[in-house]
């Protein structure tokens, strides 16, 4: 036989005797497919909790815009003017006006079951709420520089005075920022978690594996002592520890869809508007790949460190 | 030919397993060594295997110091060596067939000798019927034959035999005696290691007495005395 004959042949072997063993040792195979399932899960899961994070501080950072209130004695024409104004700022994506008697509107449903507030307006007699403009930036990075452009004074009404009433950027900035600021720690604190626990599952995967290559130590002794390369009795146990890792990885993601459907509507009300399920099934190839190539490359590089100790015989 | 040369064994427990063991034996010989338990005829097999190394002195196999051999070189001349123990140790997720292949497949064989080869050498030990099956579906002495047959696929140039009938009951033994004679009658070198004194009798052949790491004696057609 040619070298590239032989090659093939025991590549061949190697992977036939690698399905056969995973197949006959059924106690082994299922323990350790169970153990590893649970090493992916963690991971898995590590990779959705990112996203959760990542997905919240997005949507809360979509969440921040500008509302300039202006004066109740401010015209509508003033008003109208500075909006243009505005809308000419690269930054600016889009200004919505909301006049007196919209805003009044708004309140009055924001407060309908709230009575004692709406008796009171009522008796007021008038409207005491100014017209809004509602600013959104298209970065949030860039409302700092909007809200400076509008404190600094260049939008004063023609007769000098600025019929500005307040800027609510200010206040909802320090909120804001300290939101996020929670955000990045738990997000930080999930990370170490996140990793901590990775290690500690890899580990006893890893273990797992070395105890079913224990259970085979005088195995290859004996193939050892019919004088079998090192390739070709480590290659089958390496063989096994890849299916372990891609059988463990299918089921895991199999076990993914009715959890995170399961989970979906709960997290959507938790996280605002994060469907896990939609995101599940929208990511599945990148979640299905990171769960594969872990469970490969664990159950691999488990099941070659774990022989080695063996093959001195 | 087969020379150990003064070879001392001390484990490291300083324990003596061997002391200046010098040993030779011929081409096609059948040899038996005899002795009691600790007296040092595994840790003699297992030093010409490479699986222990000599404290001192050398094993030469060929005029080749084994102890000297690289990996790859101690993989190849292991596979010119055919091993049969005492507690059989088939590989138990293989069939009886597949037991045998693996060493065919060891020795870089292609598949189509290992078809042919597998089944003639399992009607050498009478075990044809049995082909398909796993080892824990075996007796002993069905289990010990398979041992035989797996070392003596490759035709190897000699084989080793580690109290080969000692879980086995007179009749196995009888018949595994008889196999090792027949391989021995086809040109293979056979050393035999037991305390089995029916053996040694009936085999009448070359008997080399251990007692605690040392030969004392070597009787050309021998008889167990120890």
């Amino acid at each position: 036989m040619s070298d590239k004959q032989m090659f093939w042949t025991k590549f061949k072997r190697i992977l036939r005797t690698g399905f056969f063993n995973f197949w006959r040792d059924g106690t082994v195979t299922l323990a350790s497919v169970l153990v590893m399932m649970v090493t992916l899960l963690v991971i898995g899961l590590i990779s959705f909790s990112s996203a959760v994070l990542d997905t919240t501080l997005a949507e809360l950072k979509n969440k921040i815009d500008i509302n300039v209130t202006f004066v109740t004695s401010a015209s509508e024409e003033d008003i109208l003017d500075i909006k243009h104004t505005i809308e000419s700022l690269p930054e600016v994506l889009l200004v919505t006006y909301i006049s007196r008697d919209e805003a009044l509107s708004l309140f009055k449903a924001r407060h309908s079951s709230d009575q004692s507030i709406l008796s009171a307006l009522d008796e007021l007699g008038e409207n005491p709420l100014g017209a809004v403009l509602n600013i959104r930036a298209r970065d949030p990075s860039q409302y700092a520089s909007v809200a400076e452009f509008l404190e600094s004074g260049n939008v004063l009404s023609s007769g000098g005075l600025t019929i500005i009433d307040r800027i609510n950027y200010f206040q909802n900035k320090a909120a804001i920022d300290k939101l996020a600021k929670i955000i990045a720690s738990a997000d930080r604190l999930g990370v170490a978690l996140a990793l901590f626990f990775a290690a500690i599952s890899v580990l006893i995967a890893f273990n797992t594996i070395r105890l079913t290559i224990y259970l085979a130590r005088d195995e290859i002794s004996v193939m050892r002592l019919v004088g079998a390369s090192t390739a070709y009795i480590q290659g089958p146990f390496v063989v096994v520890g890849i299916i372990y890792g891609v059988v463990a990885g299918l089921l895991t993601l199999l076990l993914f869809l009715p959890l995170t459907y399961w989970l979906g509507a709960t997290t959507e009300n938790f996280f605002v508007g994060f469907n896990i399920f939609s995101y599940y099934l929208r990511h599945f190839l990148e979640i299905a790949s990171i769960v594969l190539v872990s469970g490969v490359f664990i159950g691999a590089l488990s099941s070659a460190l774990a022989i080695r100790k063996y093959l001195k015989v | 030919m087969i020379v150990f040369d003064r070879v001392s064994k001390v484990y490291p427990d300083s324990s003596v397993a061997l002391e200046r063991v010098t040993l030779s034996i011929e081409p096609k010989e059948f040899i038996s060594i005899v002795g009691p338990s600790g007296a040092g005829k595994t840790t003699l097999l297992k030093l010409f295997l490479a699986e222990e190394k000599p404290t001192d002195g050398a094993v030469y196999y060929e005029s080749i110091n084994i102890h000297t051999l690289g990996r790859k070189a101690i993989d190849a001349f292991r596979r010119k060596v055919g091993m049969v123990f005492q507690d059989f140790r088939l590989l138990p997720n293989k069939t009886v067939y597949e037991n045998i292949a693996f060493t065919m497949e060891a020795a870089n064989r292609s598949d189509e000798e290992i078809e042919s080869d597998v089944p003639h050498v399992l009607e050498l030990v009478n075990l044809t019927p049995k082909i398909w099956n796993f080892p824990r579906e075996l007796s002993g002495g069905e289990k010990q034959r398979v041992a035989i047959a797996r070392a003596l696929v490759n035709e190897p140039d000699i084989i080793i035999a580690d109290e080969p009938t000692g879980n086995l009951d007179p009749a196995n033994t009888y018949d595994i005696v008889q196999i090792l004679k027949k391989i021995n009658d086809l040109g293979t070198t056979v050393i035999l290691a037991t305390h089995n004194k029916g053996i040694i009798d009936l085999l009448k052949r070359r008997v080399v007495a251990m007692e605690r790491g040392r030969v004392v004696r070597d009787d050309k057609t021998g008889k167990y005395f120890v």
